[in-house]
């Protein structure tokens, strides 16, 4: 029974939660990974671009609830994230065509295109900022829980309860959905084929007879889904505010590089990766050998690696060790 | 002369931009930016040398700054004698420790030759040597921050004058530019400018959560200044017989003895901040200067042409026996160095640190606007571009008041539409330096004032 226990403490505080922080991680560092990979820059405006996102899906939820359209027990976000998609689709593709497409013709280095999304990054933040507010906004209605702590009591007769967010079962959901669609698109499809033939080798690709106007227009357009839907779910479930998304931008870079930047699907464990790592160092184990040792073995202390004020620490420290060991990443992405 | 046409008159442009806003706002702001230009001249001088001169992006620009306002803080604060009584000894035995780990890795390393039980030897060491730290300074540290947490709770510093710390504050830097370069310098350039980045946002945590070091969050007020303080100076007499001096006509005008004693008291107040920030503007320029002596010096001799050359064809260099790794290095320690100096400085003049406000966007990305717009690879339009873009940054919000007023001078008063506007210009000077940066970007790709090499 107290081994039971034991596990249910880590599913409830480490597993669910690292399993939906890593899902909204993923979804941005596969957009990263991807603009790296097929554009050749480091994207710094990921996170506004994500805040973006976000601002125009709350904006349609609002709408939507002052018309008095909901979706029962889901949130009504759900319904207006589409939409948000489609602005931010425009977004991205008039940013493209305005400020990226000329460095493109003009074959600039990797270095300037970084530069410029810095300048895209400060217009989007004040975008935001200016439409929305800094402020901290929650915008999750409907069913708040799926299990219920003393539910689960009941069930089991357990000791230790379970909680599950239907925030929480949302994001693992879509982030199911989404990213099995992409994955088929890349590796099924013919488009998704030509912008992995573009991503290894641009010369070759070019000369087989890929467009790539047309390869880096999907690029963006997926780039602004993958954004939308990562930043609305990391609202949900927990709380939207335009700084926040601006400093998730380091944890969704460390997951790229970790991953292997340039490849999506490395990204996307990648995201797990940093999550899990996150979580796993800094809770503190001691209700849990409370259940597993004898009583007179129980630890004194708080038996936590670090404290959690070092939370993004973690991410940033397990990234300089993949920098050293693997430069590639662990899943071997473009070697830099 | 006439060659050097475009930067004394952009420079002119720049001083006399700076006495409109004293004469349309306050001296007193006029004053406030310019001190903080000179920090931000400094800042991108720095960034300049690694960026300009070698080609190496440093994005950790935050870190060094937060390191030398924490080189000022253990310089000049005094230090707190109970808490070296709680806690001294076993802080300085980890130091010890880390020292020694550092030390028989490096001697692991040269001893043996690569295998997996050398892997294994390290990380024995790495992991025995974190559990020690941790049992020798948990309770050291608890018992640091229990010392008279409202106040001190931390180690305190030397108590020396802080204009040491502008020195330690480089060497700090300094330091962490070498652990940092000895790691991601192979990077390309991408890479290494997101790595940097990440390790800065280390740095700082380290910073706001370690409170043994320099209180984190609870932040420490009230640092030493290098300037007389205005409530001094309000009551020296040879202070009051200047303000006297100076205002002599409007002071003539009041003929009543009561009414001109109180207008003299109030124009003392009143100048005695001048005096101070004119004070601290001395001294930034008098540091300004000096950078912008060695480093035109460095950029107009071998080492910078050949700086130059490693920049431009790494390869080429390379095979003219060009050590690039460790010139690349040396810039990389040099560069943050001087940004260093500018941490401290900025705290010097804040009088406070506040671990708190290091943020990427301030202290990282602006500096980066700043290089860009000046011109990189030039040390005068670094400079320029650090005044051109610190000014812009404090003077965004009255000219987006004033466009915003401008535009929307047919809606109402009571306009939702105009009020949200108004409501949220603060953030008009993110628009603003964006839309800067990549107009900058877009039509003069070398900055405000380009690079100028001298052919020989």
């Amino acid at each position: 029974m107290d081994f039971l226990n034991a596990i249910v403490l880590l599913l409830n505080y480490l597993f669910v939660p690292a399993l939906s922080y890593g899902s909204q991680l993923a979804m941005g560092a596969i957009f990263v990974s991807l603009i790296y990979g097929i554009l050749r820059f480091a994207y710094f405006t990921a996170g506004d671009l994500m805040s973006f996102g976000t601002m125009f899906t709350i904006l349609f939820t609002w709408y939507f609830q002052s018309l008095g359209i909901n979706l029962g027990f889901l949130p009504t976000a759900l319904l207006a994230i589409p939409f948000g998609i489609i602005i931010t689709i425009l977004y991205v593709l008039l940013k493209d065509k305005l400020v990226f497409s000329y460095y493109r013709t003009q074959k600039s280095p990797p270095v300037m295109l970084a530069m410029v999304s810095i300048g895209t990054m400060f217009v989007t933040q004040a975008i935001v900022r200016i439409v929305i507010g800094p402020f901290d906004r929650r915008f999750f209605d409907g069913e708040k829980f799926i299990l219920k702590a003393n539910e689960f009591k009941e069930m089991t007769g357990l000791n230790e309860g379970l909680t599950i967010k239907s925030t929480q079962a949302i994001t693992l959901v879509v982030t199911v959905i989404v990213v099995s669609i992409l994955f088929w698109f890349l590796n099924k499809t013919k488009t998704g084929k030509s912008m992995r033939a573009y991503s290894d080798n641009e010369d070759l690709a070019l000369l087989s007879g890929i467009d790539p106007k047309k390869v880096v227009m999907i690029t963006w357009i997926i780039a602004a889904i993958l954004a939308t839907i990562g930043g609305a779910l990391y609202g949900l479930d927990k709380s939207f505010k335009p700084f926040t998304y601006f400093n998730n931008m380091l944890p969704i870079f460390a997951a790229a590089i970790v991953g292997g930047i340039g490849n999506p699907f490395g990204a996307f464990l990648g995201g797990y990766v940093i999550a899990f790592s996150e979580i796993l160092l800094t809770y503190a184990y001691k209700k849990f050998f409370v259940y597993l040792l004898p009583e007179n073995l129980e630890p004194d202390g708080l038996l936590q690696l670090l404290s959690t004020d070092y939370k993004f620490a973690v991410s940033f420290s397990i990234l300089v060790i993949v920098l050293l060991f693997r430069p590639s990443g662990i899943f071997k992405g473009k070697v830099l | 002369m006439r060659k050097n046409l475009d930067v004394i008159s952009a420079y002119s442009i720049m001083i006399g931009l700076i006495i409109l806003v004293g004469f349309l706002q306050s001296w007193s702001m006029a004053l406030s930016i310019l001190c903080l230009c000179l920090i931000s001249a400094v800042m991108t001088m720095g960034a300049n040398i690694q960026w300009g001169y070698a080609g190496l992006i440093n994005f950790g620009i935050m870190g060094y700054t937060a390191l030398g306002g924490l080189a000022a803080v253990l310089v000049s604060v005094p230090p707190v004698q109970e808490a070296w009584q709680a806690g001294g000894f076993n802080m300085i035995l980890c130091a010890f420790l880390i020292a020694f780990m550092v030390f028989s890795i490096r001697f692991i390393l040269k001893k043996y030759s690569k295998s997996k039980n050398r892997n294994y030897g390290i990380g024995a060491i790495i992991i025995v040597g974190l559990i020690l730290l941790r049992l020798i300074s948990a309770p050291a540290i608890e018992s640091i921050e229990a010392v008279d947490p409202a106040t001190t709770g931390f180690l305190g510093g030397m108590g020396l004058p802080i204009l040491f710390s502008w020195i330690v504050g480089a060497f700090f830097a300094g330091a962490l530019a070498y652990i940092i370069g000895k790691i991601a310098l192979g990077l390309r350039a991408d890479y290494l400018a997101i790595a940097t980045l990440l390790i800065s946002e280390i740095v700082i945590s380290v910073i706001k959560h370690e409170d043994w070091l320099a209180r984190g969050v609870k932040n420490v007020i009230g640092l030493k200044r290098p300037v007389p303080y205005e409530v001094d100076l309000q009551s020296k007499q040879w202070f009051i017989n200047l303000v006297e001096k100076f205002n002599q006509s409007t002071l003539n005008l009041i003929t009543n003895t009561l009414e001109r004693q109180e207008a003299l008291k109030q124009l003392v107040i009143e100048s005695s901040t001048v005096f101070v920030k004119l004070c601290f503007a001395g001294l930034f320029t008098v540091v300004v200067i000096i950078l912008l002596i060695i480093t035109q010096k460095a950029l107009y001799s071998p080492w910078g042409r050949m700086m130059r050359a490693i920049r431009d064809n790494e390869e080429a260099a390379n095979a003219m026996g060009k050590n690039v790794v460790k010139q690349h290095l040396l810039i990389f320690v040099l560069g943050s160095a001087i940004v260093g100096i500018a941490g401290a400085m900025m705290v010097t003049y804040d009088g406070l640190f506040t671990p708190g406000s290091y943020r990427p966007m301030r202290y990282t990305f602006l500096i980066w606007v700043m290089v860009i717009v000046g011109g990189s690879g030039n040390n005068f339009g670094a400079i320029l571009g650090g005044f051109a873009v610190w000014f812009l940054w404090v003077e965004a919000a009255p000219i987006a008041l004033f466009m915003i007023n401008f535009f929307t001078s047919g809606l109402e008063e009571t306009n939702a539409f105009r009020i949200h506007l108004v409501n949220s210009i603060p953030y008009f000077r993110f628009l603003m330096m964006g839309i800067g940066l990549l107009l900058i970007m877009r039509y003069r790709p070398k900055g405000i004032l380009p690079e100028k090499i001298k052919r020989i």
